[in-house]
């Protein structure tokens, strides 16, 4: 058959047959044995052209509402913020994303090269000593952030807050599971993990203590008193932050954090339906050798010229089989890639920026949604999202301000009964005032 | 390409260049310190780069130019499976419509992406034989873990709890045993025979009463069909244990033989490897599981259903393992590779693999002159040379793949698998032209001859790279994780 991605012409067929000594390809096939061989056709959709699969998959993606043509109030995780346009032009060079695990540096320093700038810039933002290439995304480094304590302290238990996102909290049992770990949950109160249930349930058998930076509700945790808790029982501090968020709060590791992960997907890479983002994971020196996944170090060639590999590879599963520290083979190296041009583009002094104009218009938000009478939920410590009572079931909310053009917030209720008519509302920089004005405005009309 | 260092992002900062460009704040000035605790605002920068755009693209357009991909050249890394990425998958990736829409908007919003992947469900379940299939698995090593996760409930959901053992074969990828592991199991390794297939024999005085599962690749990480995989199953099945598939290979067999039809109770596929993911580097991937109706209940939640003409997101899933990953998967990465099959259909597919196979034949009969091949059946999709003969002469395999990198090409994978001394395995998949196969198998060939007759320059390859072999004992000593500024 011809397609253009299979160049074997008929001649090509016969002489390599030749060649091989069999007359036919189905030969090739012989040791399957008649009992397991599938002789039939799939029974898939035929082939389309390249014109007609543009279009027919083009009237999908029509039906999905967009954060191009709405304006998007939803976060709850996954974030609607700047992508510099450049993101899109480096990680389309096909030199990266055709390529693979860079195993042999001497080809792929500039991969790399890449991620030992990722590394540091994670570094630079969540001020922990090292980092690794990236995990599958915020959830599973959590999670992995876990197993990692329950193996370094050798306990068995984790105390999770709940006001981690309710989806990495189940990311997190279910890892736990896998290993006979127990999780229990700290209560929250006014939308910060409760302190006096933290102490209460902190024992000499937990191995770490995780939290959310900010949390899930937005609001931003007062986390050095909760690591100190931790440290004095023994256990790991692991803090879940939107590195974002790190332009304008302090980084984790200056409270305390023994391990920071999160989702990199607030810098330049696109919601996707939620995936793929890109997990980060970074920790203090002491754990430097339990960390899961690649490392990328600096070393030298044979001539001193400064170079870049895969280094302390002896934690791996490639290496270490069943003892290895992680099952994680593949990673998000491209989307790695995407978080380091966004925030090299955004920069020292644009990282700060961006950060600030999401606080500042979040409490722009809060403001207007308190004058005209609704009740904006917990402390103002927040930092891009915020609880607001709309005072009527969210699904409906939603439906009616779709009609206008707006994406509404999250419907808490999903997570928490005593939240019903709570909505969760993220307002980042790409909100206008206009756009915030009017979704204020909406929303006092349905509620007329 | 040329040789000097390239200047770190870091390196190139300017006190007061920009490379953003946001607009101008619209609402009111905050004191942030009005909302925030003081210990909670920063007050130590982030060291990040301040660059120009343009400084930013020539950076990462040079940072492109010393790294290889298969756009570049030919990467017949076994079990990679470095094919073609097509183009159009990334084009339709990036349409607004799936690209900018976020996973917790109400379904309603967002039937088009489900429909993409309630679609792709039906069609690797169709490919697999498996009846039903998840898509929330990230990666391969991920997919291997919710599939023992799944096997582990079933047993549990039996009363089955001593079933704490999986049974590997030694030629397994590393994340097989590592993922039994992380599943809190114990793994048994199964020895493989003369020919390079599990030792059937082994694997009856291994199995047991403790038997969770066994893992499986077929075709193996050596390219051979395992022949006896009925009796294996019988084995397997007759002490109550599941039988797990490793899709890795996968590329090998479609329109051939089905997982399913082969007695595989769960199944993993790699979308990043068989069905042009791509590999972006390192990831992201996508490794969806397909399981048999009896392991169904356990899938991780939520299951992406039709009801009437409408796609949902099912969490009455009471038996459920929970959730393995936020969302619903790497969506972006299994949107190409739906893009792919809908590219390739039913003939297509079958063509993929009869082209990959007669490929890696007819490589393996043109360099069996010129090195040890362990194994001389016909090879599936990938197989696995020896560097014996050369390492007798001073010239090991590392030498021959460093060499390779002289001739523009990316080398095989090397000593993978385990049992073979010095191995080489080398897939070329087939979307390479016999022409391309052709001139590798030539530096192949001269490569060989060079051993015999000048082995230096093989020894001290590579000669023509941006950079020559870096000492990787000194970066694992005094581990360099990241940048430092001299002070």
């Amino acid at each position: 058959m011809k397609h253009r991605y299979l160049p074997m012409t008929e001649q090509d067929q016969k002489d390599m047959l030749e060649t091989i000594g069999v007359s036919s390809i189905d030969e090739l096939f012989s040791d399957i044995p008649e009992a397991v061989r599938f002789t039939g056709e799939y029974k898939i959709k035929p082939a389309k052209s390249e014109t007609s699969l543009l279009k027919e998959l083009g009237r999908l993606a029509a039906k999905n509402s967009n954060a191009q043509d709405y304006a998007s109030f939803l976060g709850a995780g996954v974030y609607d913020h700047y992508r510099p346009i450049i993101v899109d032009h480096v990680i389309s060079r096909s030199e990266f994303y055709t390529a693979y695990t860079p195993y042999q540096p001497e080809i792929s320093q500039g991969e790399l090269q890449a991620i030992f700038e990722f590394q540091t810039m994670i570094c630079e933002l969540t001020g922990m000593e090292l980092a690794n290439s990236s995990m599958y995304d915020g959830g599973t480094s959590l999670a992995e952030a876990g197993t990692l304590a329950a193996g370094h302290t050798r306990r068995k238990k984790l105390l999770v807050s709940s006001t981690v996102h309710a989806e990495s909290q189940a990311v997190v049992q279910s890892y736990a599971d896998g290993q006979s770990i127990e999780v229990v949950t700290i209560p929250h109160t006014d939308g910060v993990t409760c302190v006096e249930k933290l102490k209460e349930l902190i024992d000499d058998e937990t191995a770490a203590v995780l939290v959310q930076y900010p949390n899930f509700f937005g609001q931003v945790e007062d986390l050095q008193v909760m690591g100190d808790i931790a440290h004095a029982n023994g256990a790991l501090f692991v803090v879940s932050a939107n590195p974002l968020a790190l332009g304008v709060l302090t980084p984790p590791g200056a409270l305390g954090a023994d391990i920071t992960v999160g989702d990199a997907q607030p810098f330049g890479i696109a919601e996707s339906f939620g995936g793929p983002h890109c997990g980060y994971f970074a920790v203090t020196k002491k754990l430097m050798r339990k960390v899961p996944g690649r490392l990328v170090g600096e070393t030298t060639d044979d001539q001193g010229r400064r170079g870049y590999v895969l280094t302390l590879q002896a934690r791996e599963q490639h290496i270490r089989r069943d003892k290895a520290t992680s099952n994680i083979c593949s990673n998000q190296a491209l989307n790695a890639l995407a978080a380091s041009v966004a925030m090299t583009a955004l920069g020292k002094e644009g990282v700060k920026e961006i950060a600030y104009q999401n606080i500042a218009k979040t409490a722009y938000a809060r403001q207007a949604f308190e004058k005209a009478g609704f009740d904006v939920k917990f402390g103002p410590a927040h930092f891009n999202e915020i609880v607001v009572d709309l005072k009527s079931p969210i699904k409906e909310v939603n439906k009616r301000l779709l009609g206008q053009g707006i994406i509404g917030g999250y419907d808490l209720s999903l997570v928490d009964a005593n939240l019903a008519n709570h909505a969760l509302i993220a307002v980042t920089e790409q909100r206008t005032k206009e756009e915030i004005d009017a979704f204020v405005q909406e929303l006092e009309a349905i509620h007329a | 390409m040329h040789n000097e260092n390239q200047s770190l992002i870091f390196e190139i900062s300017k006190a007061g260049r920009v490379g953003y460009s946001l607009p101008e704040l619209d609402v009111p000035e905050l004191d942030v310190s009005s909302i925030l605790p003081k210990q909670l605002i920063r007050t130590e920068d982030a060291e990040l780069p301040e660059v120009s755009e343009l400084d930013i693209m020539r950076h990462y357009t040079a940072l492109s130019n010393r790294n290889h991909g298969v756009d570049t050249g030919f990467y017949p890394l076994g079990s990679c499976t470095m094919k073609y990425n097509p183009k159009i998958n990334e084009a339709v990736a990036r349409f607004p419509g799936f690209a900018r829409i976020h996973p917790l908007q109400d379904e309603s919003t967002v039937q088009g992406a489900l429909e993409v992947a309630y679609d792709l469900q039906e069609h690797l379940a169709e490919i697999t034989g498996m009846p039903q299939v998840t898509l929330q698995p990230a990666a391969g090593a991920h997919g291997e873990w919710t599939a023992l996760m799944m096997i582990r409930a079933f047993h549990e959901a039996n009363g089955d709890t001593q079933r704490t053992k999986v049974l590997v074969p030694d030629s397994a990828h590393g994340t097989n045993p590592a993922s039994a592991t992380v599943a809190g199991f114990d793994t048994v390794t199964v020895k493989s025979n003369d020919n390079g297939l599990v030792d059937l024999e082994d694997l009856k005085a291994k199995v047991g009463p403790d038997t969770a599962a066994l893992m499986l690749t077929n075709p193996n990480t050596l390219g051979l069909f395992e022949e006896e995989i009925l009796e294996m199953a019988k084995v397997v099945h007759g002490v109550g244990g599941k039988l797990y598939y490793d899709g890795a290979n996968l590329n090998a067999v479609m329109s051939k033989a089905r997982p399913g039809d082969m007695g595989f109770d769960a199944v993993h596929l790699n979308l990043h490897k068989t069905f042009t993911g791509p590999h972006g580097g390192g990831g992201p991937g996508s490794g969806p599981v397909g399981v048999t109706e009896e392991l169904a209940a356990f899938m991780p939640k939520p299951v992406i259903t039709k009801v009437d003409d409408r796609f949902v997101l099912n969490y009455d899933v009471p038996q459920s393992i929970g959730r393995v990953k936020p969302y619903y998967g790497n969506f972006g990465i299994y949107l190409r590779a739906y893009t792919y099959i809908r590219s390739m259909g039913p003939d297509g597919l079958k063509a993929v693999t009869e082209y990959a196979v007669l490929n890696a034949n007819y490589m393996m009969r043109r360099l069996e002159p010129y090195f040890d091949l362990p194994y001389t059946q016909h090879c599936k999709h990938e197989f696995v040379l020896s560097g014996r003969r050369q390492k007798k002469l001073g010239v090991r395999t590392l030498d021959m793949a460093k060499r390779l990198l002289d001739f523009g090409y990316h080398p095989p994978t090397i000593y993978f698998p385990l049992n073979v001394e010095e191995g080489m395995m080398i897939e070329p998949t087939e979307t390479e032209s016999k022409e391309t196969l052709d001139n590798f198998i030539e530096a192949m060939i001269q490569i060989a001859k060079e051993v015999d007759e000048n082995p230096e320059i093989v020894q001290e390859a590579p000669h023509t790279t941006v950079i020559g072999r870096l000492d990787e004992t000194k970066a694992a000593r005094k581990p360099v994780l990241r940048y430092t500024k001299e002070a």
